[in-house]
């Protein structure tokens, strides 16, 4: 049939594959290389790809070298939970509103969230540096989580706006004529329809905000027990005698819980990303 | 009967609400969301922009005029910078969305195995991006990374190549960077967009012969335009405003051969404490990206009108 390929192509393709995988893991594969390699045997000049004192030392040493290890990975996953669960509590009913109700400049404060879209923190770090002063956060977990959901509340709203486009309002109709009111047609009904778009969509906010931690972290953040993963870590590698090997061990490991609950989630991620990216 | 009443005394609690206007209930959804924006981000913003008529720093602000302006007209190595970023997002969009095609495609392949395939795609999007840049760290360094290793046992170097030591090394190098952060999800979206591309146009272009060169040019490109026109917008704002990458590969180094304007901005504002200087070069920022998405969307409209997109 049409899907057949001829062994040659075949071939190709996994080929193809190989290389562009090789291009995405690389760089997990290094660092998984370096932290099995004893410290002494790192800075061994020529480069040898192989060698026979591989162990596992790294992982139990790097809890004493980096005590907040555990801290830090909860941090970041602490974080990035609080800036999707307060995002999504702005994101739904102002999606919703765009996705359904008429109201005085709709289209202009559409607009506005959208171009909030093109701004990214490290412009805005004096002012708001300023304003996090002001309101007395910075050095607490909210001088990170406030600026995180304030720039993904407009990409939370644009993806979740053309998902609730498409269930039909035909039902929401049926329940307002039952003298259903506006929140209670919201919560009941448009809600329980929208739970594998609300998936995605939290699934992308919590994306971004595990991702992009850093730049907000080491501005408004001192407070070492407070310090997600990436702005822990990084503090080590300023430092004369990096242990490299064991910075490599705790930034895999440390990044492994998501890693894991990502491995469950991706089937809903790419079939959410169907039924909501397509018709945009 | 009783669940009858109860539905009905429910309704009636209810009825004040109903009653309220549509335009009053959009505002109250969208208003709590729009006030987070206006204090997190405008208030900032204006803020930005006020700061940069000023002289300001740790000892004080005092009204300078244009003059920070003035001096970023004056300064040719402020022109340098923007070209370059320019240079640094077109470049890095196009292979991101070169790449994400291939990737797609392949990943779109009904070959045995594609499931495992796509979830190894994933990981260099849903890591921290600063964790991703301690591995590039590691990778581009010239003793002990592979990439050097490689290249001398292949007899292509002498010695050690450290690719973040030289100017265009170092560039390109970030590129190569910011390109392996960027790619996953745009390979992601187009998956998902080719997915949603009908069966039927395969099919019907099968039986009349067609292979399958032409029928990705002629059904799966057009029909996934409107994706690939808006994920390139997204990917362009991204990467222009890629700051973590940069930062920790080489801070802007070396001799400033990868200080994109928002590397810039953050040295001046932060690094320097010249928030005037640094807010001016943010509110140029900001107007050229809102200048480059406004040409872009002008195309993107006749893109979908060409295309048959809503």
């Amino acid at each position: 049939m049409m899907d057949r390929y001829t062994k040659l192509q075949l071939v190709g393709i996994y080929a193809a594959v190989a290389v562009f995988l090789i291009f995405m893991l690389l760089p997990f594969f290094e660092m998984f290389m370096a932290s099995l390699r004893p410290l002494e045997h790192l800075f061994r000049s020529p480069y040898q790809f192989w060698s026979d004192d591989f162990s596992f030392q790294a992982y139990k040493d790097m809890w004493v070298t980096v005590p907040l290890l555990g801290r830090y990975i909860f941090n970041s996953i602490f974080i990035a939970c609080s800036v999707t669960g307060i995002t999504m509590i702005f994101v739904v009913p102002a999606a919703y509103a765009y996705a359904r109700l008429e109201f005085p400049f709709k289209n202009m404060s559409l607009a506005i969230f959208l171009g909030v879209n093109m701004f990214t923190g490290a412009v805005l770090l004096i002012p708001l540096y300023r304003v996090l002063r002001t309101m007395g956060l910075l050095n607490t977990y909210w001088a990170m989580i406030v600026p995180g959901v304030a720039f993904l509340i407009p990409t939370g709203i644009w993806l979740l706006r053309s998902y609730l486009e498409k269930i039909p309002r035909e039902l929401e109709e049926a329940a307002f004529v039952d003298g259903a009111s506006r929140m209670y047609t919201l919560r009941r009904v448009v809600l329980p329809l929208a739970v594998p778009g609300l998936i995605v969509v939290s699934v992308a906010v919590f994306i971004g905000a595990y991702a992009q931690q850093f730049l907000f972290a080491i501005t408004f953040n001192q407070t070492r027990e407070l310090q997600p993963l990436p702005a822990g870590l990084y503090e080590f590698i300023g430092y004369q005698s990096v242990t490299w090997n064991e910075m490599m061990a705790a930034a895999l490991i440390g990044v492994l819980p998501v890693m894991v609950i990502f491995l469950f989630l991706q089937k809903y991620l790419v079939a959410g990303l169907t039924a909501g990216a397509v018709k945009e | 009967m009783a669940e009858l009443s109860a539905q009905a005394s429910h309704a009636a609690a209810n009825s004040r609400t109903r009653t309220m206007s549509e335009g009053l209930f959009g505002w109250l959804l969208v208003g709590p969301a729009m006030l987070f924006i206006a204090v997190i981000v405008a208030w900032p913003l204006a803020e930005t922009i006020r700061l940069s008529f000023m002289d300001a720093g740790l000892g004080g602000e005092k009204f300078v005029g244009l003059e920070n302006y003035q001096d970023l007209a004056d300064s040719r190595r402020f022109h340098q910078t923007i070209v370059r970023t320019f240079y640094w997002m077109f470049l890095s969009v196009a292979l991101k969305l070169v790449l994400g095609l291939i990737g797609a495609t392949l990943l779109n392949a009904a070959v045995p195995g594609r499931a495992l395939f796509r979830v190894l795609v994933m990981p260099p999007w849903v890591i921290p991006i600063a964790i991703g840049c301690i591995g590039w760290l590691w990778l581009y360094n010239g003793y002990f990374g592979v990439l050097s290793g490689v290249l001398m046992k292949l007899g292509i170097t002498d010695g050690p190549f450290e690719f973040l030591a030289y100017k265009t090394s170092a560039f390109y190098s970030a590129i190569v960077t910011d390109v392996w952060v960027g790619t996953p999800m745009v390979t992601l979206f187009f998956l998902a967009a080719m997915q949603g591309v009908s069966r039927d146009l395969y099919e019907a272009a099968w039986v009349d012969g067609a292979g399958r060169w032409y029928r990705f040019r002629r059904i799966t490109i057009p029909q996934i335009m409107p994706v690939i026109v808006s994920m390139a917008l997204l990917s362009a704002i991204f990467t222009f405003n890629s700051f973590e990458i940069i930062w920790i590969l080489t801070e802007g180094g070396p001799r400033g051969a990868t200080t994109t304007m928002i590397i810039d901005t953050y040295k001046v504002a932060i690094g320097n404490y010249k928030f005037g200087e640094g807010a001016a070069r943010a509110v140029i920022i900001v107007i050229l990206l809102a200048l480059f998405s406004l040409v872009y969307l002008f195309f993107l409209n006749k893109v979908n009108k060409r295309y048959g997109a809503k």
